[in-house]
Parts: C-alpha cells; sequence; structure tokens
C-alpha cells in the first residue's frame, strides 16, 4: 500500500531516506548488531577475539546468502530443490582455485572481489542445469535436482584434478592482493568481507524481489497458466530465476572456500543441500527475510548445541517436523502474524492463551530432551565413558527413577497441551478476527 | 483494412483417442463483433476455447488470428498476439494482492518482459494504468487484499480485469457469469460491456439472457459441430436449434 499511496501523492520518484530508515529499521539494527557482536565476546584481558564466535557468525552470513538463494527457488517462484548445495559446491571449488592461481601469480585479482568468481561459476553451472531442469515444475523438478546433486557429489569424488577427491582442495587465503591492504590472516576481517557481501547479497535479492521477474517468479507459482495468459512464458521465468539463484549460491560458495580455505564434497553434498531446506523452511519461505532467521537460528543450535548434547541433531530435525506440521510458515511466518495484533495493542489479549498452551508444551519438552539425552548417555555416551550430568548433578542412566520421571513429564506436557489445543486456535482466531476488523486493508 | 477477421476457424477438429470432441468446426469472426458460444454441457465450447488460446493442440484444421495462423502455438505466443482468454473456474495469482494480479497481467504488454533492472513501485505508467482499471473494476479499495481472499463476484470481476488488462484486441471469455446471481450477473455484463468496448469478443455462457444481451452473433454448437450461427433473434427462433438446444433446456 505504500507504494502505491507514494505514487499518487507523486513523490515516488524522490528517493526518501527517512522513509526507507523507518521501513528498513529492522534491517539496520541487524546489521549494526552483526557489525558488533564479535566486540561483544572480544577478550580484553588477553587482546583477542573469540575464536568460537567469529567463525559461528561467519557461518552465519555464509548461509543467510545460501538460504536466501535457495528461496529464490524455493519461495518466490515455488521450485523445491533438493540439490542446492551444488550451487554453492562448485563456486567454492571455483574460488579456491582461483586463490591458488592468484597466489601462483596466474593473474590477479584482489579478495575482495574473490566472491564474484564463486558467482559467476554457480550461474554458469545453474544456467546449464536450469536450462534443463526448468521445463519441469513441482516433483519432477525436485527429482531432477536430486539427480543433479547426486551426479555432481559423485564426480566430485572421482576427478580429482577438479575436486581434490576425498581430501579437496586446499588454498590459503593470504594472497596479498587486497583493495583495503588486508592481508585476510585473522578470521575477524574475513568475517567483515562475509558480512559485506552478506548484506550486499541480501540488498540485492531484495530489490530482485521488486522487479518484473521476480513479481512474475510469483505469479507462476501461484498460477503458471494464468501466467502464461498474461503473456510470459514460464518456463523462462523459472530459468531466468534459477540461474540468479544460481549465482548467489555461488557466492556464498566463495565466501565458504575464503572462510574454511579448504573445499571438500561436502560442499556439494545432499547433506548440505537438505540442510539449507531445512534452514529456509523453519525461517520461513514466506517472508523474504525467513530464511536469514532460519540460517541464523540453526547455524547457532548446531555449533553450540553440539556443544551441550550430542543429540543436537535430534532436537533440529523434530523442530523441523514440528515447524512444518504446525506453522508451515516457520518462524517469520509466526512473527508476521502477531504482526498486526501487536499494532492494534490486544497482544496481551493472548498472553492467558499462550501461557496455558507453552507451560505444558516446555514441560513435554524437558521431558522429551531428557528421554533422549538418557537415551543418548545410555547407548553412544556409555561407550565414551562420559556420565549424563543434568543441572550439574550426575544421572544414573541404569536407575529407573530418570527414565521414569521424564517419560512422565513428557507424556503429561504433550497431553495438557494437546488438550488446549483447540481452546488456544479458538481465541487466537477471534484476536485475528478483531484485528482484521479494524484495519480493513491489511 | 478491416476486412481481415479477428478470427477465422476453419474445418478444426479435435479427438482424444478414438472420442471425437470437435467434428470440423468452421467460424469467422470479424473485427469489433461481440460473439456468443452456446450449446450444451459436453457440446466442446471450452474444447474449442482451449484449442483457440493454444492449451490444447489442434488435430486438424487452421485458426487464424488477425490473418495469422496460431493452432499448435503456445499460449504465450498466442497471447502476445493479441489474443487473451478467461477460464470457467477463476484463474487468478491467488496469493498475490489484487493490485498484483493487475500489474502483473499488465507487465508485458508495457515490454517489461523479463527484467530485472525495473523497479516495480517506480514505474509510474504502470501503477497508474493498474490503479485506472482497479477503479474501473470497482476493486480499488479492495487492492491489498489477497486474490484469494476475494469474494467470489469480485474474483470473476478481477479474472475479466486480467483478461483485458494486457489490450489485447480479442478476448475470449469463457462463462464469465457462471455462478452468479441476477444482480451479480447483470453488474458483470455491463462490466464486460465497458471493459470490451470496440475489442473482438468470444463468449461461451450458459445464461442465455447474458448471450442475448451482450452478443451480436450467436454460435450453436452441439456434438462438436456448429448447427447454426447468426443474429441472436434469429437463432431463438429456428427450429433446429431449439430442438436441439433450448427445447431441451426450456429456456
Amino acid at each position: 500500500m505504500t507504494e502505491v499511496v507514494a505514487q499518487r501523492s507523486g513523490d515516488s520518484a524522490r528517493y526518501d531516506v527517512r522513509a526507507a530508515l523507518g521501513r528498513f529499521w529492522p534491517a539496520f539494527t541487524f546489521i549494526a548488531l552483526a557489525i558488533v557482536v564479535p566486540w561483544l565476546f572480544f577478550d580484553w584481558s588477553k587482546g583477542r577475539h573469540s575464536g568460537f564466535v567469529i567463525s559461528l557468525v561467519s557461518q552465519m552470513g555464509v548461509m543467510s546468502i545460501f538460504a536466501l538463494s535457495f528461496n529464490m527457488q524455493m519461495g518466490q517462484a515455488g521450485l523445491l530443490t533438493f540439490g542446492h548445495a551444488v550451487f554453492l559446491g562448485l563456486g567454492g571449488y571455483a574460488t579456491i582455485h582461483a586463490l591458488n592461481a592468484v597466489a601462483s601469480g596466474l593473474f590477479w585479482l584482489p579478495v575482495e572481489l574473490m566472491p564474484l568468481v564463486g558467482g559467476i561459476s554457480g550461474l554458469i553451472f545453474a544456467t546449464i542445469f536450469g536450462y534443463m531442469a526448468t521445463r519441469q515444475t513441482g516433483t519432477a523438478y525436485a527429482m531432477i535436482t536430486l539427480g543433479f546433486g547426486e551426479l555432481v557429489s559423485a564426480a566430485a569424488v572421482m576427478f580429482n584434478g577438479f575436486f581434490g577427491g576425498e581430501g579437496g582442495v586446499t588454498a590459503n587465503r593470504m594472497i596479498k592482493t587486497s583493495f583495503l591492504g588486508l592481508s585476510y590472516g585473522p578470521a575477524i576481517e574475513v568475517y567483515y568481507l562475509i558480512l559485506f557481501w552478506t548484506v550486499l547479497s541480501a540488498g540485492v535479492m531484495l530489490l530482485l524481489t521488486q522487479v518484473p521477474l521476480g513479481r512474475m517468479a510469483n505469479a507462476c507459482r501461484d498460477n503458471s497458466e494464468r501466467a502464461q495468459f498474461v503473456g510470459y512464458d514460464p518456463r523462462r521465468v523459472r530459468f531466468y530465476q534459477c540461474a540468479i539463484s544460481g549465482f548467489f549460491a555461488g557466492i556464498a560458495g566463495a565466501l565458504y572456500a575464503i572462510n574454511y580455505e579448504i573445499v571438500t564434497y561436502d560442499a556439494v553434498s545432499a547433506v548440505l543441500s537438505a540442510n539449507v531446506l531445512l534452514m529456509t523452511f523453519i525461517g520461513g519461505i514466506g517472508v523474504f527475510w525467513g530464511p536469514i532467521l532460519g540460517a541464523v537460528l540453526i547455524t547457532l543450535l548446531q555449533s553450540w548445541m553440539s556443544l551441550l548434547s550430542g543429540a543436537w541433531v535430534i532436537y533440529v530435525a523434530v523442530l523441523f517436523v514440528v515447524m512444518v506440521i504446525y506453522a508451515p510458515g516457520g518462524i517469520a511466518g509466526l512473527i508476521m502474524a502477531h504482526l498486526p495484533i501487536w499494532r492494534s495493542g490486544r497482544l496481551a489479549t493472548l498472553a492467558v492463551p499462550y501461557l496455558r498452551i507453552v507451560m505444558p508444551s516446555v514441560t513435554g519438552i524437558i521431558g522429551f530432551a531428557g528421554l533422549v539425552e538418557l537415551t543418548y548417555s545410555a547407548s553412544i555416551g556409555k561407550g565414551q565413558g562420559r556420565a549424563l550430568t543434568l543441572f550439574y548433578h550426575v544421572i544414573d542412566t541404569s536407575s529407573l527413577l530418570p527414565w521414569f520421571v521424564t517419560a512422565v513429564l513428557f507424556a503429561l506436557g504433550i497431553a495438557l497441551a494437546a488438550s488446549q489445543r483447540v481452546q488456544f486456535l479458538e481465541s487466537w482466531a477471534a484476536v485475528a478476527e478483531e484485528t482484521r476488523v479494524k484495519e480493513p486493508c491489511r | 483494412m478491416n476486412v481481415v477477421p479477428a478470427i477465422v476457424l476453419r474445418d478444426v477438429h479435435k479427438s482424444f483417442g478414438a472420442t471425437k470432441i470437435i467434428d470440423g468446426v468452421g467460424l469467422r469472426i470479424s473485427r469489433g463483433e461481440r460473439h456468443g458460444l452456446i450449446g450444451p454441457n459436453g457440446a466442446g465450447k471450452t474444447t474449442l476455447f482451449n484449442m483457440i488460446s493454444g492449451r490444447l493442440s489442434v488435430s486438424r484444421g487452421e485458426i487464424e488470428l488477425n490473418g495469422r495462423l496460431i493452432q499448435n502455438r503456445a499460449p504465450h505466443e498466442i497471447n502476445r498476439m493479441g489474443l487473451c482468454r478467461s477460464f470457467q473456474i477463476t484463474s487468478l495469482f491467488h496469493r498475490l494482492s489484487v493490485f498484483e494480479n493487475v500489474r502483473c497481467a499488465l507487465l508485458w504488454s508495457l515490454g517489461y518482459r523479463y527484467s530485472i533492472a525495473h523497479l516495480l513501485s517506480r514505474q509510474r505508467k504502470l501503477n497508474t494504468a493498474s490503479q485506472i482499471l482497479l477503479e474501473r473494476l470497482g476493486l480499488w479499495d479492495r487492492r491489498e487484499i489477497r486474490a484469494g481472499l476475494l469474494s467470489y463476484a469480485e474474483q470473476r470481476a478481477l479474472e475479466i480485469g486480467i483478461t483485458v488488462a494486457g489490450g489485447a484486441d480479442v478476448i475470449l471469455l469463457d462463462e464469465p457469469t457462471a455462478g452468479m446471481n441476477r444482480n451479480e450477473a447483470d453488474r458483470a455484463v455491463s462490466l464486460i460491456r465497458q471493459l470490451t468496448e470496440g475489442k473482438t469478443l468470444l463468449v461461451v455462457e450458459h445464461d442465455m439472457n447474458v448471450v442475448f444481451s451482450l452478443a451480436d452473433n450467436v454460435s450453436v454448437l452441439v456434438y462438436g459441430r456448429i448447427i447454426a450461427s447468426d443474429v441472436p433473434e434469429r437463432v431463438r427462433v429456428n427450429p433446429v436449434v431449439r430442438e436441439a438446444y433450448l427445447g431441451t433446456k426450456g429456456a
């Protein structure tokens, strides 16, 4: 609506900085946070950055670009892909080779522009691949991407010249070519390079949702037949969208290569393709910034929870399943659903219904986590000779009591939450209905 | 210059396997004519529409649009040559807003193609055209709503809007008033009249009142053949038509 109103009052041609600040303040806040985050964990006594935090936020940046590029296909064009890592991986391999080539003096390119090498490789491969695959949509497209992913994974272990076999290809990012005179030895410099490219890529991808191609991608997703009857060839729309998405995945791959200084077949693997799918869906495919949210959250879970628990994969998997069943719009979808209620000041009326469903849910989750940890400890943990410690208490997994307590918590919590579900949905719908009346155009 | 008819069908056939659906249809619609196509259920009206608009292939025969052969071309190519159609079952971009629906329908005709270099919000001509069309459709106040959430009559109006938006000079409407009550149908008819002013119109319709009030000429399709093609008054009294169609329908 804002843009239409602006159009009518006739000032749309002028770029209004204050309006942009007003509209994009969450994005600017997020960027500011991303800039200062390493310094919040700076160890002033030793004068050194926290390596863990830097590597964590660097990975978040790379995965944000990757997830956004995935969503250019999934959320915006309705193309489910199981092989998106291929573009990241191939972009990564190209960058690693480019780094080595620059180091050996074959040609000159500053590290700052290396992401373009990855991006262009991603674009080239996505063009070739998209030309074949975008004839199809839906399940057929998904199957082709799966096959293509397997093909490239297989090639990555077979053709040692380019892919370096099982060991992968390594490079040194300190190639002494920098616009800014940086060595890119310290991880913090690499992080800011990643952050710069993340912001740039996200900005461009956001703009790409506001141009004719991006809008027609939405249109073809909704109704490709109707798109044909307004003059567009849906296959071409899909093809261009796929190619551009490959470009950004390639940029993510280049940053991946610069960050780790090694690219192995993991970077083209189905595991990474599944990972990006997971992130994007948990974050939310229906809102532009949803994938960023998912990338940040899942990377955090992977790195931080893996320190807390060896069974973290189970938690991520359960989170994914629960989200897809109960909140198909992802976290971003949940936020967007609550925004009008919050704006109308009626969010407080939901406090009680929320408490009634969240409290038993949390109980159930604690019970579930307890069960998982007990099982994990009793099987793998035992083999590693580690005792299970919960709340600073060593738990004896061979006694029945902890099993009984966690099982009861789990069953009771889930049962109670389930019993509250209908009532909760009703009160939610009532509030949503009221807010819609207040804001007819939302 | 107006000697070239808008649409010409020459001995058009369509069979699915051994089943003949369209059995040698010939039709000639001049520029600016409003042509009604009626016939009992299963006569092949929608199939004929689908062949003209490129949704279905033609088994045999020729179809001309403004003097150019179009049979078996892709729908988007036919659309770019100046033909647009609506669907019997409402066919919108249901997750996009009403405004975006109309804007998408205008993009190609205003030459944007697959551009990634034009910010939609900055395209004054495009947005003004969208606004004007929405105001004519009476949907301007509803522009922010998802198309899928509109009422049925509103969706039908939007469907017609999308169909005419691109400025095609030949418009095919497939049962534009299906499922509407008398009032809604009357409003839809006047909307169609207004929006297709000066264009060639081919309309499939079950509602005889709509056909006879809208069309200059009417063709009657029965079992894949056109059994009569004339002005509404004469079709109405044509004994063959009465027997084959109107009589059984009791219209």
